[in-house]
């Protein structure tokens, strides 16, 4: 999994007073590829960043990063001051990694255009939609021409439209040599990375491509119209599209069980069983967490 | 069909000299879950305020179980705001008791028609009676809980005085999908019950949970249908390449924007001329797939933005 020339972090722990906000994680970040950090608000997706950005120095583990001048950091939040305009910001950012301020114009004047900041370069940041303002601060990440971006949650509560511009840059920049640590609550966008660390209350739930994160899952996930009544079905069920998923962790034949419980057509050409994706693979792994910490 | 729980007719709301909801036509009846789906400034809170009779409209008209906006209207709604509306400070039994005290206070109590108070939920001030699954957290402060169950609390809130509508601005941000999917049980199961709801999101994931979509842009209805109807036959050309990172370059080049999705390049619309006159020479293969809501959604809010005024409304609807 660490191939040479891989940022990451090895076994990292961090804890905050009493509360583990994270508990041994290992993640890479290769060069010319994106991994996403995928969890609920809480999971521990900032303090792995912090890490990975030099932001924070672990209690145990070890993080792999370059040297700071080619790390580009979009912290949580927007990482630009809002009382800056649009060039005011890249300027002042361009100074503190020391890159004169013609080449750095150069550098992201495409960006800008391409994202339709060009026509706010003179706006002051505070007054530019969210979606423009996330755009901003990864172009900003972007002016040292970073080996590792780390961008925490770029697209979180922004629209498609600024999403496809963000997701843009990201390809970008990994199109262009750098390694890409993003995180995300999305799992539809986590599953465009070529990696992904499945992060919940700080411990590490998957790890891999997306094609392996779902390969992995236990049993069998089959969809039915209704909710299983009562027992272990119940609590292995969950709900998804409008009809009802069920984990079972043994190899079955859902025709075997219960087939009156099945909505014919709700899938059809496949049976009941699904073909799962990476957000059932993420639905999967929480279920086991909570049924285990029900049985403890 | 059954009379609308709430509808929108032509309206508009206009801040000075701009128009940030334009003509919107929308209902919802018993049982429905209607997405509302839209960019930012695409006019979905302003409209949500406007059905909770926050905000008047400049034109048009709202109507909420068959008459305007009132607060009569509005002992019949469950509101979910995107900042939750609970007291930080308070615990979640208090939280709810409160709102209980809120709701039940109000002089003019009727019984919503067809609907009796659960057991126990006409209670005395000070009685909680606190979902199964919040039992654990009754106690505790709503600052110091998980966003999932502060979310949770949020809709027992305002689940618990039997609201036929309930109006939830992006219900699920920041959660897990297994908490998203237990939300969704809750809208899901209110549904079932005979509630109508209207879901404000910019979660395709989430989209896909509701019965119709509403597709906002500029203030306007761009489309609106189910999913599979909204999609329609919009199709995205895929790429996979040896070397994603050269075809991106190609594509960029000729102007044509790509969506990385693993080591996939995605382009709107069917496989043509300028994508493979762009990837000429490049060991590529192009194929073509049903585009994804997200991909759709992209294209009618550029189309949306794009158009002038005079672009009747609602052309894409089924």
């Amino acid at each position: 999994m660490t191939g040479p020339g891989a940022w990451g972090a090895d076994g990292v722990s961090v804890r905050f007073g009493a509360r583990q906000a994270l508990d041994r994680v290992t993640v890479s970040a290769l060069p010319g590829r994106v991994t996403a950090v995928v969890g609920a608000d809480g999971a521990g997706k900032t303090t792995l960043l912090r890490c990975l950005a030099g932001a924070l120095a672990p209690g145990e583990g070890t993080v792999r990063r370059p040297d700071a001048r080619r790390i580009g950091y979009l912290p949580p939040g927007t990482g630009v001051y809002e009382d800056l305009s649009v060039a005011e910001n890249l300027r002042f950012r361009s100074a503190s990694y020391g890159i004169p301020g013609p080449a750095a114009e150069r550098h992201v004047s495409e960006y800008l255009e391409r994202t339709g900041l060009g026509a706010a370069r003179d706006r002051l940041a505070g007054q530019l939609s969210g979606g423009m303002l996330r755009k901003l601060g990864v172009v900003a990440a972007l002016l040292p021409q970073p080996d590792l971006l780390v961008l925490d949650e770029p697209t979180t509560g922004v629209d498609p439209v600024s999403r496809a511009d963000l997701w843009w840059l990201i390809a970008s920049a990994a199109a262009g040599g750098a390694a890409v640590l993003m995180s995300t609550t999305y799992t539809d966008e986590a599953a465009r990375a070529a990696r992904v660390l499945v992060l919940d209350s700080g411990r590490s739930l998957a790890e891999g491509t997306p094609a392996e994160i779902v390969a992995a899952i236990p049993g069998t996930i089959a969809v039915a119209a209704e909710r299983p009544a009562a027992g272990d079905e119940r609590r292995r069920s969950w709900r998804r599209a409008g009809a009802w998923r069920v984990w079972r962790p043994d190899a079955w034949r859902p025709d075997a069980w219960r087939p009156d419980a099945w909505r014919p057509g709700a899938d059809p050409g496949r049976g009941a069983v699904v073909h799962p994706d990476l957000q059932d693979a993420v639905c999967v792994a929480a279920l086991r967490r909570e049924l285990e910490a029900g049985h403890a | 069909m059954p009379e609308p729980l709430a509808e929108c007719a032509g309206v508009i709301r206009t801040f000075g000299r701009l128009t940030v909801v334009d003509r919107v036509d929308l209902a919802v009846g018993p049982g429905e879950v209607v997405g509302l789906l839209g960019a930012n400034g695409a006019g979905k809170t302003t409209l949500i305020r406007m059905l909770l009779g926050l905000l008047p409209v400049s034109g048009g008209s709202v109507r909420l179980f068959g008459r305007p906006p009132s607060r009569a209207a509005r002992r019949r709604i469950g509101y979910v705001p995107q900042t939750l509306g609970l007291y930080d400070d308070l615990t979640v039994a208090e939280n709810l008791a409160f709102s209980r005290a809120v709701f039940s206070a109000a002089p003019g109590r009727t019984a919503a028609p067809g609907r009796t108070a659960a057991p126990g939920r006409t209670a005395a001030p000070g009685r909680t009676d606190i979902p199964e699954s919040l039992r654990r957290y009754a106690r505790v402060c709503v600052r110091d809980l998980p966003l999932g169950v502060a979310r949770r609390a949020a809709f027992a809130q305002a689940l618990e005085h039997g609201p036929e509508l309930l109006l939830l601005d992006e219900p699920t941000s920041g959660v897990d999908p297994l908490a998203r999917s237990r939300l969704w049980e809750t809208i899901g199961e209110a549904a079932g019950a005979g509630a109508g709801a209207i879901v404000t999101t910019h979660n395709m994931e989430e989209a896909e949970e509701c019965s119709r979509l509403v597709v906002l842009a500029s203030g306007r209805v761009v489309a609106a249908g189910t999913v599979a109807g909204i999609v329609g036959a919009a199709r995205t050309t895929v790429v996979r390449a040896a070397d994603w990172t050269a075809a991106l370059r190609r594509l960029e080049a000729a102007g044509l924007r790509a969506v990385l999705s693993g080591e996939t390049l995605r382009v709107p619309g069917r496989p043509g001329p300028g994508v493979t006159q762009a990837l000429a020479g490049l060991p590529v293969r192009i194929s073509e797939e049903p585009a994804t809501l997200e991909e759709r959604f992209f294209e009618l809010a550029a189309a949306g933005n794009a158009s002038s005024p005079e672009t009747p409304a609602g052309q894409a609807a089924p």
